[in-house]
């Protein structure tokens, strides 16, 4: 370790040779991620004579994942923070559940009846907090109690039947299309937004000296961002439009990807799961910043369990089984650290896709559901172990 | 010709066409004990790490010759059954297991893939009696002091028939008290025939301790000298490759007006509210004061400090006054926000977050202050904050936004410093400030320290380098098992010989 500033400060001198990989400002973890996503799409083209490509089957794609997206942005803030959530499946179950019950057998408005299973998500989410944040029980233990207990009211609840048919109000939010002109005037927001942020960050690093990759590779990569998001917009319109549950997921994404990377709240979160000691003498208040994030979380699986019970027009025992373990793989795909202080929201949704994208595929493919188990335990692992060889090497 | 037992020759070690050794040659004789000296970053670490088969044989060019044998060291086990052992200054001990288990681990006695408990037990008792240890061989180890547990990985090395010992920064964490214990001890291995390669910052041990020091700047060896006839100054010049007249540089700015004051203070151990940690302890701090704290490691004074700082966990009671108002602190964020920081002596688990930026630990402190609408940074303002710290402390960093651990010990501190003075502050605590970090920016956080100073903030600095402590502080108080001992105004007659008479519970003159 001390030989380490030398080697930086003639480091400096050598800027030449990392120049190639620095100007892509290669970030190993994403691109690997990246490359993994593209490589299964054309397996599952190739497997499937190119029905994997099509708008429909990527409209419902897209649909699938907006479920477990929501749920790896809630969990990668958990995890960022040094925690982990076992009991998101059995929450998202349970809050779906209470939507269904509310709206079916108690006949309360839909509108009132997702208000009333938003608040419930958002206490819930502040009880496990406040458990483990004040009460200091391992997150692990609390979240795995957790999972048996709102599986168990579940069940209870529904005295374990199906409840069925909702409103129509509840159904929209996890079945309707926008019409295209809407997805087009936010895909322009997007792009737009896009180019002046990264623009404006672009001027202020140049400012205070810290490496920019140079104006052409700047341009080509927003061009390719802009691409990536103009090909989205047009492949889903060519089909029935944007899914509502799409929308409602880039909203999520964006938002708490503003929250994480650009504000006072989520630079905490990165600190506390980097070093909690460090960061409450610095003067930060930990155990209130563990409940915010247990809340935040409670909050998004909330709106998790109301797009399954809608898409699915019913609340079942069953429903949100193993979804815990997706969004936590999803977010260990993208590249986030079970030890806590390394992790991003972009990330997360890769690894939502990725795990989407294996179900959607092998369900076309009718490969058979133990194996679909086995593959995507085993991309897990895979995807864990690429990132630590390549970290070794570096 | 002398009988060397160890012999490195024309060492070359490069990090990703970085040069940290540079035709490296290193010879110790048998039975002596030699130090190594050097500023952080010079090479030491890594030469030792070649020795003891870190960097495996093929890694590095050169030879290394090893009781006139040449060597090719492998890996740490190839290293050990050659009989060279390293004792890294982060100890590496399992805390929760018992001292015994500790001293075999890795090296089990054993019949047929059964453990033999009664052979480790003798085997243990017989070490730590030649150690001068009084601890049961069943003792977990994290229930021992950093200075008993140091001592513990020596017997371990010994149980493996290690001749040469390599300690790097032995000392760092233990108090005058225990370093004459280990003093003790390593004088007694040589007579034994053990011979022992000593890195230290602490030239005063070096020319105490050693037979012969070699000294190693920027990947190159300057030289071997018989201490005896060498001065601490010629070491460090030899060190920093010019001449420093004067390591301390004190100025007195300290004025009659009081900041701050610590009334009846009382703090109680986490896992046993009985014990008492601090015993009703006093004291007062004036503006532009710099008030040390003396004492050896476990006399309560980082309790103490922790504790007013809001960092204690256990129970605590007291009075604490700044500018005369009685302020009552739960969290370090009620101390930030009165103008209280402090500086914690464990820089890697309190100080820094290894995985962020220079840039995110230094304004980890301040972030509120740079809130936007919705919570926003204020990048703009961020940086340039950032950017004027790296230039006044001298920080040297290839980048604001490169990670931390990449810096050495030294420039670590100054960022978990300027984190501090980004605030505006009154009190500043520094829990032994210039632990483990070389000459050069030592002298520059006593330069720090002294223009703070000047600026009316009042200084609390607990250091366990008597010189140190002798050399900055306007006051000191000397804390004995958790009470405060002693007071000395800092005048030209006071000595270490009187602070440690009193640091050690001997009766106050």
């Amino acid at each position: 370790m001390t030989t380490e500033l030398k080697k930086e400060a003639v480091g400096m001198g050598s800027e030449k040779k990392r120049s190639l990989a620095s100007m892509f400002r290669f970030d190993v973890k994403t691109y690997t991620m990246i490359l993994a996503l593209v490589s299964i799409w054309i397996i599952f083209t190739m497997a499937t004579n190119g029905d994997f490509l099509t708008s429909r089957n990527l409209s419902n794609l897209f649909r699938q994942m907006s479920i477990t997206g929501i749920l790896s942005i809630g969990m990668v803030f958990i995890i960022i923070a040094g925690h982990i959530d076992l009991s998101v499946g059995s929450l998202m179950g349970l809050l779906g559940g209470i939507t269904a019950v509310l709206n079916v057998w108690l006949k309360i408005d839909g509108i009132l009846a997702i208000g009333i299973t938003l608040v419930l998500g958002l206490l819930i989410g502040i009880f496990n907090g406040w458990l483990i944040a004040y009460k200091k029980i391992p997150a692990f233990i609390v979240t795995l109690g957790g999972m048996l207990v709102f599986r168990g009211i579940l069940v209870g609840m529904t005295k374990g039947t199906t409840v069925a048919s909702l409103d129509p109000s509840i159904r929209f939010v996890g079945n309707a299309y926008l019409v295209d002109g809407i997805g087009i005037f936010l895909g322009i927001i997007a792009v737009t937004f896009l180019v002046y942020n990264s623009l404006s960050s672009r001027k202020l690093h140049s400012q205070y000296g810290l490496t920019v990759p140079s104006m052409s590779v700047e341009i080509a990569k927003i061009a390719f961002a802009a691409a990536v998001i103009g090909l989205l917009i047009i492949i889903l319109n060519s089909y029935q439009g944007v899914p509502v549950p799409v929308l409602i997921l880039a909203i999520m994404a964006v938002a708490f990807s503003y929250v994480l990377t650009k504000t006072v709240f989520g630079r905490r979160v990165y600190a506390i799961g980097g070093n909690a000691e460090a960061a409450k003498l610095s003067g930060i208040n930990v155990t209130k910043m563990t409940l915010s994030i247990f809340a935040i979380n409670g909050l998004l699986v909330s709106i998790a369990g109301i797009l399954l019970c809608s898409r699915l027009n019913a609340a079942s025992v069953a429903a949100g089984q193993n979804a815990e373990m997706d969004a936590i793989a999803a977010c260990v795909i993208g590249g986030a650290s079970l030890m806590g202080g390394i992790g991003s929201v972009g990330g997360a949704i890769v690894g939502a896709l990725v795990m989407a994208s294996l179900d959607n595929g092998m369900s076309m493919l009718n490969i058979e559901t133990f194996w679909q188990f086995i593959v995507k335990g085993s991309i897990l692992v895979l995807a864990v172990w690429v990132d630590i060889a390549t970290k070794n090497k570096r | 010709m002398d009988d060397l037992i160890l012999e490195m020759k024309r060492i070359i070690k490069e990090f990703s066409g970085v040069r940290a050794l540079n035709n490296v040659s290193f010879a110790v004789k048998r039975g002596e004990i030699h130090a190594l000296c050097g500023e952080n970053g010079a090479g030491k670490s890594t030469l030792m790490k070649i020795l003891s088969g870190v960097y495996p044989h093929g890694s590095y060019q050169g030879d290394i010759v090893f009781n006139q044998e040449k060597m090719m060291i492998r890996n740490i086990a190839d290293a050990q059954k050659a009989g060279i052992a390293i004792i890294h200054q982060e100890l590496a001990l399992f805390k929760e297991l018992p001292v015994y288990e500790n001293i075999f681990i890795g090296n089990e006695i054993s019949s047929h893939g059964r453990i033999h408990i009664p052979a480790m037990l003798s085997k243990t008792q017989e070490l730590l009696k030649e150690m001068r240890l009084d601890v049961n061989p069943y003792t977990l180890v994290k229930q021992l002091g950093t200075g008993q547990q140091q001592l513990i990985e020596i017997a371990k090395a010994l149980s493996k028939n290690a001749t040469l010992l390599i300690l790097d920064e032995p000392t760092a964490s233990l108090s005058e008290g225990e370093v004459e214990i280990l003093m003790d001890i390593l004088g007694r291995l040589k007579v034994k025939g053990v011979t022992c390669i000593y890195i230290s910052h602490k030239l005063d041990e070096v020319l105490r301790l050693a037979d012969t020091v070699t000294v190693i700047r920027d990947g190159r060896s300057i030289g071997s000298k018989v201490t005896h006839t060498l001065t601490k100054d010629e070491i460090v010049e030899m060190m920093v490759g010019r001449e420093i007249t004067d390591l301390y540089p004190k100025e007195v700015h300290r004025t009659e007006q009081e900041v701050f004051a610590v009334k009846n203070y009382t703090v109680y151990d986490v896992s046993d509210p009985n014990r008492k940690l601090v015993d009703n302890v006093n004291f007062s701090l004036k503006r532009g004061e710099i008030l040390g704290f003396a004492g050896l490691v476990g006399a309560g004074r980082t309790d103490l400090v922790s504790s007013i700082y809001g960092f204690h966990n256990g129970k605590c009671h007291g009075e604490v006054y700044l500018e005369g108002n009685q302020l009552s602190i739960q969290h370090p964020n009620d101390s930030l926000q009165q103008g209280i920081a402090m500086v914690p002596e464990d820089r890697k688990r309190h100080g820094i977050i290894e995985i962020m930026s220079v840039r995110e630990n230094m304004t980890l402190a301040t972030i509120e202050k740079y809130r936007l609408t919705m919570d926003c940074i204020d990048d703009c303002q961020e940086l340039r904050d950032a950017n004027d710290y790296i230039a006044k402390l001298k920080i040297k960093t290839p980048g604001l936004d490169t990670c931390i651990k990449n810096l050495s010990g030294g420039n670590q501190q100054k960022v978990v410093l300027a984190k501090y003075l980004l605030r505006k502050l009154k009190v500043l605590i520094l829990d032994e400030p210039t632990r483990g970090i070389d000459v050069g920016a030592k002298y520059e956080i006593y330069n720090l320290m002294n223009r703070l100073a000047a600026d009316g903030i009042g200084i609390i600095m607990i250091s366990s380098d008597l010189p140190e402590v002798l050399g900055m502080s306007d006051r000191i108080l000397v804390m004995n098992e958790g009470r405060i001992k002693g007071e000395f105004l800092n005048h030209k007659n006071l000595d270490q010989e009187q602070i440690m008479h009193c640091a050690v519970g001997g009766a106050t003159a």
